[in-house]
């Protein structure tokens, strides 16, 4: 590496991650001032354990991320299935507009139609809705992630299969499937991630008893930043990370001839996908 | 255990194509193909890539369905039949084997169904181990194996059904040469000895020679001729099928006015040659006489024949090669033995061959 790409790096990797560092280190930070240093301290941690609102709103986060990405995951899969096995069938352009439409939208402007929907059915808001609203764009990831490992899968495998006697449905759960499954595993980190860090679309379709962390964490700010958001916020920072590295080790890792490189193409899907994250 | 893969009771016809046709929106990759496939015999599907013999295949297996004609297997038509419902089986161009299925799994595949016991079930794993040699291996994964043990994993595993009648798609295609070579020979003794049917695809004439009892030849879609690799070889029907089985001159003229016969004459370039007409042609019609270069006989200039000077000699070991240019400026390939009269570069030569021997194709 020449030294101008060294500094361009460096410059780059600071740009996105000093503020997050920042953060960071003044969550272990002794003083009460968000600005002053007062020493090393994990009391703010501590602190942290205690709020019981800031708990229970992480517990409603975790619940939502779970049943939203397990949701999205079953029709990311669906919606990859059909783009990717089915052939030319009217209205695949279409189609895969709508399925991938959620991942660039405005987040604002998915969060207001959600909001008029439920309203509009006349659904009361809380933990269902939000849930139903973070599937909805969760889908288009998995759906991502999931078609480009179905591109790379060699047919052959799925007609070697029937070849040699199984009908669709085992072909399914026996090849397709588990060849399948480390793009699923991917799509459903990804789809918990940005679940789990999603404040627009929340705050619109959240009703009483359903606040989410993020949505929490930035009510506190607006009170006034103190060391237990900082200590939240690195909790939160820690997970995500953990999740993504998780998903994109999932997608990197091929299987068999081949799975390098779709492997590397899943990659690319899933580095589109965690970029608004 | 006898040979627990020994196919069942011999049939005359167990596959046969009557007049299939596929077309892919306005291409039509297989036309109006006809074949009998005889009980127990080897037959090659030999012609160059997109010529349509992997597309015959598939349609075999079942996953293509023919725009027109029929498939039949044993008497019974298997129209509408999923490739999972059908008595063959196949061996995929690329192996296709499940990268997450260790060897024995793989080949255990196609005999969940069959009603078989576990024991008889790898039993029989084992026993297809043995016979593509590869006892010990039953626990690695494919990608631990290198790409002449993946092939006959694929064998094993295509075998394991024992299907009526066993469709290869370039089996030998992803071995290097020598691999490729003594593999021939095993596939050949392999499927002697189970007296299944063999359908291979080949682009490799040399390979079809070596292996098959019939060759089938497709160009564009269709199925030129189908005979011993001696007959094509000796009586092509058309030039397609003469320069695909080694090296031939082609010389251009007319059919003579003389009455149909055994051998008949044609003008041509280099005066009237006497040659033995197999399809229906009548006088006056353009055609080609096909000549092998080692049905040429040499002699010296004071001999009979037709007169040239040979402008190129080849040693290739076993045999030499000349080219001759003929009156009329024509080149032929001549190839002989070494040891004989030394023609060397500009000998005048006279070139001789038996009627029987060069073949009156349509032009």
């Amino acid at each position: 590496m020449s030294g101008t790409n060294r500094i361009a790096l460096i410059l780059g990797l600071g740009f996105l991650y000093a503020p997050i560092l920042v953060l960071v280190a003044y969550s272990f930070n002794a003083s009460a001032l968000v600005t002053v240093w007062g020493g090393f301290s994990t009391r703010w941690y501590g602190v942290l354990l205690a709020d019981r609102p800031l708990i229970e709103a992480a517990w409603v986060s975790l619940r939502v991320a779970l049943l939203a990405s397990l949701i999205a995951t079953i029709l990311g899969t669906l919606a990859a299935l059909a783009l990717e096995r089915h052939g030319r069938f009217a209205g695949r352009g279409l189609f895969t507009g709508l399925v991938y439409a959620p991942m660039v939208m405005p987040e604002v402007i998915t969060g207001l139609s959600l909001l008029l929907l439920f309203v509009g059915i006349g659904l009361d808001r809380g933990i269902a809705t939000i849930v139903v609203a973070h599937a909805t764009f969760g889908t288009g990831f998995v759906a991502v992630v999931a078609a480009a490992r179905l591109r790379g899968l060699d047919r052959a495998l799925e007609e070697a299969a029937a070849d040699l006697g199984a009908g669709p449905a085992r072909v399914f759960w026996s090849i397709t499937l588990p060849l399948l499954a480390p793009a699923l595993g991917a799509g459903f980190l990804l789809a918990f991630t940005l679940s789990l860090d999603d404040l627009v679309i929340a705050s619109f379709v959240s009703g009483p008893g359903s606040t989410t962390l993020p949505m929490r964490l930035y009510s506190q700010v607006r009170l006034g930043v103190n060391p237990e958001i900082n200590a939240a916020s690195t909790l939160l920072i820690g997970a995500v990370s953990l999740l993504v590295l998780t998903a994109s080790w999932l997608t990197g890792r091929g299987t068999g001839e081949g799975g390098k490189d779709d492997g590397k193409e899943a990659g690319k899907a899933g580095g589109t996908g965690h970029a608004p994250a | 255990m006898a040979d627990p893969l020994r196919a069942g009771a011999p049939e005359t016809q167990p596959l046969r194509l009557a007049n299939v046709t596929k077309r892919f929106g306005t291409h039509t990759a297989v036309e109006d193909v006809s074949l009998d496939l005889r009980s127990g015999e080897f037959l090659c599907l030999l012609g160059p890539s997109g010529c349509g013999k992997s597309t015959l295949l598939r349609l075999i297996a079942g996953f293509e369905t023919p725009t027109s004609g029929s498939i039949g297997l044993d008497g019974r038509d298997l129209a509408g039949l999923p490739p999972h419902r059908r008595p063959v089986n196949m061996m995929f161009q690329s192996y296709a084997l499940f990268p997450h299925m260790s060897v024995a799994r793989n080949i255990a595949y196609g005999l969940k169904g069959l009603g078989l016991s576990r024991a008889a079930t790898a039993e029989r794993v084992e026993g297809l181990l043995r016979l593509v040699r590869l006892d010990g291996f039953a626990d690695r994964r494919p990608d631990r194996l290198s790409g002449g043990q993946r092939q006959r994993v694929a064998l094993a595993r295509a075998l394991a059904r024992e299907p009526r009648v066993l469709l290869l798609d370039e089996p030998l295609g992803a071995l290097d040469r020598s691999l490729r070579e003594e593999t021939q020979a095993e596939l050949r003794a392999l499927q002697r000895r189970l007296a299944t049917s063999f359908v291979v695809v080949t682009h490799d004439p040399s390979e079809a020679m070596t292996m098959a009892d019939r060759i089938g030849v497709m160009d564009r879609g269709r199925l030129m001729q189908v005979g011993a690799a001696a007959e094509l070889y000796e009586r092509p029907a058309n030039r397609f099928v003469a320069g695909l089985l080694g090296d031939v001159n082609l010389i251009e003229g007319r059919l003579g006015a003389d009455a149909a016969g055994p051998t008949r004459t044609v003008e041509t370039g280099l005066g009237p040659i006497r040659a033995s007409a197999g399809a229906a042609l009548g006088p006056g019609d353009a055609v080609v006489v096909a000549l092998r270069p080692e049905r040429i006989r040499l002699a010296d200039e004071s001999g009979e024949g037709l007169a040239g000077r040979v402008i190129e000699v080849t040693f290739l070991g076993d045999r030499i090669r000349r080219l001759i240019r003929m009156e009329d400026g024509t080149v032929l390939r001549a190839s002989g033995p070494g040891g004989g009269p030394d023609w060397p570069v500009g000998a005048d030569v006279r070139l001789g061959f038996a009627p029987a021997s060069a073949v009156v194709l349509p032009a």
